[in-house]
């Protein structure tokens, strides 16, 4: 059980990178890696060992729910009242691939939406107890979960990394 | 310990500063630009309270020129949306870096011109609340749409096009709200809290934000291009000379382009001087948004003449007759002022130092927008006024009515992004930040 956590703060991309390889190394897997913006180095080092973020899964059942619902609405309510309009017959699909189009991409869209909040489990109404104002400026940081024997070894493992200032 | 940073380039924390001292207490100038916005648009709404009071013949409305000002100013304004979604999805589907000190303005730019463009079928409609109509809902009489008809497609298509961009501007917006958060305190602090979601920057939060923008994107791509194609239909479909055209899809899209350009322009030139931020929208930028305009007015220029050829070559006289009338008549003002402002005044382009004056950029900027606006008078007047048979034939006029109306648009705009500019990051904080070379502490490790 992990109940001790221990942050380090970094000012650089490099040394960021090079605790994480570490902390892997001596088989740390319970970590959290703040950033101010999206680096790729990082993003390519976690994503390494996690599955890829399931937000594509809910884009497509969206956009495939927005299509399905596009057709399904025009032609339903055109058989409600089987009326010729502009000579062209009551279910006629040219037009109606216009709205299914326009709902896949609304439908997908939503979903998407969902999906981010959802999984990035937003809106978070409490701060995590190891973040840091500075994350959204120009600081790194990176919070690891352990038992309470080894943060000592954690806390030297993120100084020798080149951390600024180390934390528990 | 050396970062890896060319000379006058911005450090991140200067980001974070240069952004956040532009939210805040805005001085008397600003007020003053917000009284003059918000008397025009008191004048528009008291215009407009005036027409439903009266009736839509206040707008100066009578057959055949229906459609009249209020579409030309609903095309025109859907048309500015478009430079922003082709910013902030298009060009970073392509990972041009130049678009992430432009974007987040120009994103603004495009909810705020599709909302003032919802406005106008609305104004258009006169008896404006029963505009629910045209939404498929159940009722009691089991009436639904006639999805056979543009203009229901419009409908859903611009709905769906404010939706997404909404979604899109206020996805990107959190994780910069979070900067602007971190550093305020008392009330705003609390409201910026709010908006920023909880956002921390952690690696599962990045993971599934930047996923979900990178969709949206690849949403937002296929739909900015359909949104003026699907508004193009509701004169494509119909079979007036002139617009009954398979041209229009594109010739619209494009125009749309054009004219967006133009208005990032005239927001950006203003904002760079008085927010001071040389450091971020840099000649490049500028270079690089003059040459879309260039390069979308050639495009024009090459549409105009094709519309023209194709009358002719068609031998179909009341296509020859349309063009003839939009040339020679009582709008020729307006066809010839659009080929002034359209297709060769952009021409100055060409010569780089041009590129690079700001007092030059605006000017012809300006003179794109009234193009732009005169393209689309064009099209629905003239177009209108001179159709099939000598008996339907007739003149518009504007009226005091819906020149106020359409002048009100044009504040309310304005005032939505004025108020924008002062309470939230214009500047993407996060995006510029991401170009900048990232800070290192050996310089050689890490660029791979």
């Amino acid at each position: 059980m992990a109940t001790a956590s221990v942050l380090g703060v970094f000012a650089h991309v490099d040394t960021t990178l090079d605790a994480i390889r570490r902390l892997r190394a001596r088989g740390f897997v319970d970590f959290t890696v703040y950033t101010p913006v999206p680096v790729e180095e990082i993003e390519e080092e976690i994503e390494s060992v996690r599955p890829l973020s399931a937000v594509r899964l809910f884009t497509l059942m969206g956009a495939l729910t927005g299509t399905a619902t596009g057709f399904f609405l025009t032609i339903w309510s055109s058989l409600k009242w089987e009326l010729v309009t502009g000579g062209k017959a009551p279910v006629s699909f040219p037009p109606f691939i216009i709205i299914a189009f326009e709902l896949t991409i609304l439908f997908g869209g939503l979903a998407t939406l969902v999906a981010m909040l959802l999984l990035g489990r937003l809106p978070k109404t409490k701060p995590s107890p190891t973040y840091d104002p500075r994350f959204t400026l120009d600081r790194f940081g990176v919070a690891v979960d352990c038992s309470p024997e080894t943060a000592e070894q954690v806390r030297a493992l993120l100084t020798t990394a080149g951390a600024e200032e180390v934390r528990r | 310990m050396s970062v890896a940073m060319r000379p006058g380039e911005p450090a991140w924390a200067d980001v974070n500063r240069d952004v956040i001292r532009t939210v805040g207490m805005p001085g008397n100038t600003y007020f003053s630009w917000l009284c003059l916005v918000g008397l025009i648009l008191g004048c528009g709404v008291a215009a407009w309270a005036w027409q439903i009071w009266t009736g839509i013949g206040a707008a100066g409305k009578r057959t055949p020129t229906m459609w009249a000002m209020y579409i030309t100013t609903f095309v025109f304004w859907i048309g500015i949306g478009h430079a922003g979604t082709l910013i902030s999805a298009v060009l970073y589907l392509f990972r041009a870096k130049w678009r992430t000190s432009i974007y987040r303005a120009s994103e603004a730019m495009t909810v705020f011109a599709v909302m003032t463009a919802g406005l106008f079928p609305l104004i258009h409609a006169g008896r404006m609340w029963f505009a629910y109509w045209l939404m498929p809902y159940p009722n009691q009489r089991y009436l639904w749409p006639n999805f056979k008809s543009p203009l229901v497609w419009d409908v859903f298509a611009i709905s769906t096009y404010l939706t997404i961009s909404v979604v899109f501007f206020i996805v990107g917006l959190v994780p910069d709200v979070a900067a602007l958060r971190d550093n305020a305190t008392g009330f705003k602090k609390k409201i910026y809290a709010v908006i920023a979601l909880g956002w921390e920057g952690s690696d599962s939060q990045w993971r599934h934000y930047r996923r979900a923008y990178g969709l949206l994107a690849a949403l937002a791509t296929p739909l900015v291009l359909s949104v003026h194609s699907v508004v193009s239909f509701d004169f494509a479909m119909a079979l007036v000379p002139g617009w009954h055209s398979t041209l229009f899809a594109p010739f619209f899209v494009n125009g749309a382009i054009f004219s967006g350009f133009a208005m990032v322009l005239i927001l950006v030139l203003p904002m760079r001087y008085i927010f001071n931020w040389y450091a971020y929208i840099t000649d490049k930028h500028l270079d690089a948004m003059a040459k879309l305009v260039l390069v979308t007015s050639l495009i024009l220029t090459y549409f105009y003449l094709c519309e023209v050829f194709t009358a002719w070559y068609s031998g179909d006289h009341f296509e020859r007759a349309s063009v003839f009338a939009k040339a020679t008549k009582q709008y020729a003002w307006a066809y010839w002022g659009m080929y002034f402002c359209n297709s060769i005044s952009p021409l100055v382009f060409f010569w780089r130092r041009i590129r690079l004056n700001t007092v030059w950029l605006f000017v012809i900027s300006i003179l794109v927008l009234i193009g732009m606006w005169l393209e689309r008078f064009n099209i629905i007047v003239p177009g209108l006024a001179h159709d099939f048979y000598p008996y339907t034939w007739g003149t518009y006029y504007p009226t005091v009515t819906d020149s106020t109306i359409i002048a009100g648009s044009f504040a309310w705009f304005f005032l939505l992004f004025l108020g924008f500019i002062r309470v939230m990051p214009s500047l993407s904080i996060v995006e510029v930040k991401e170009v900048l070379p990232h800070p290192l502490k050996h310089a050689h490790e890490g660029h791979h």
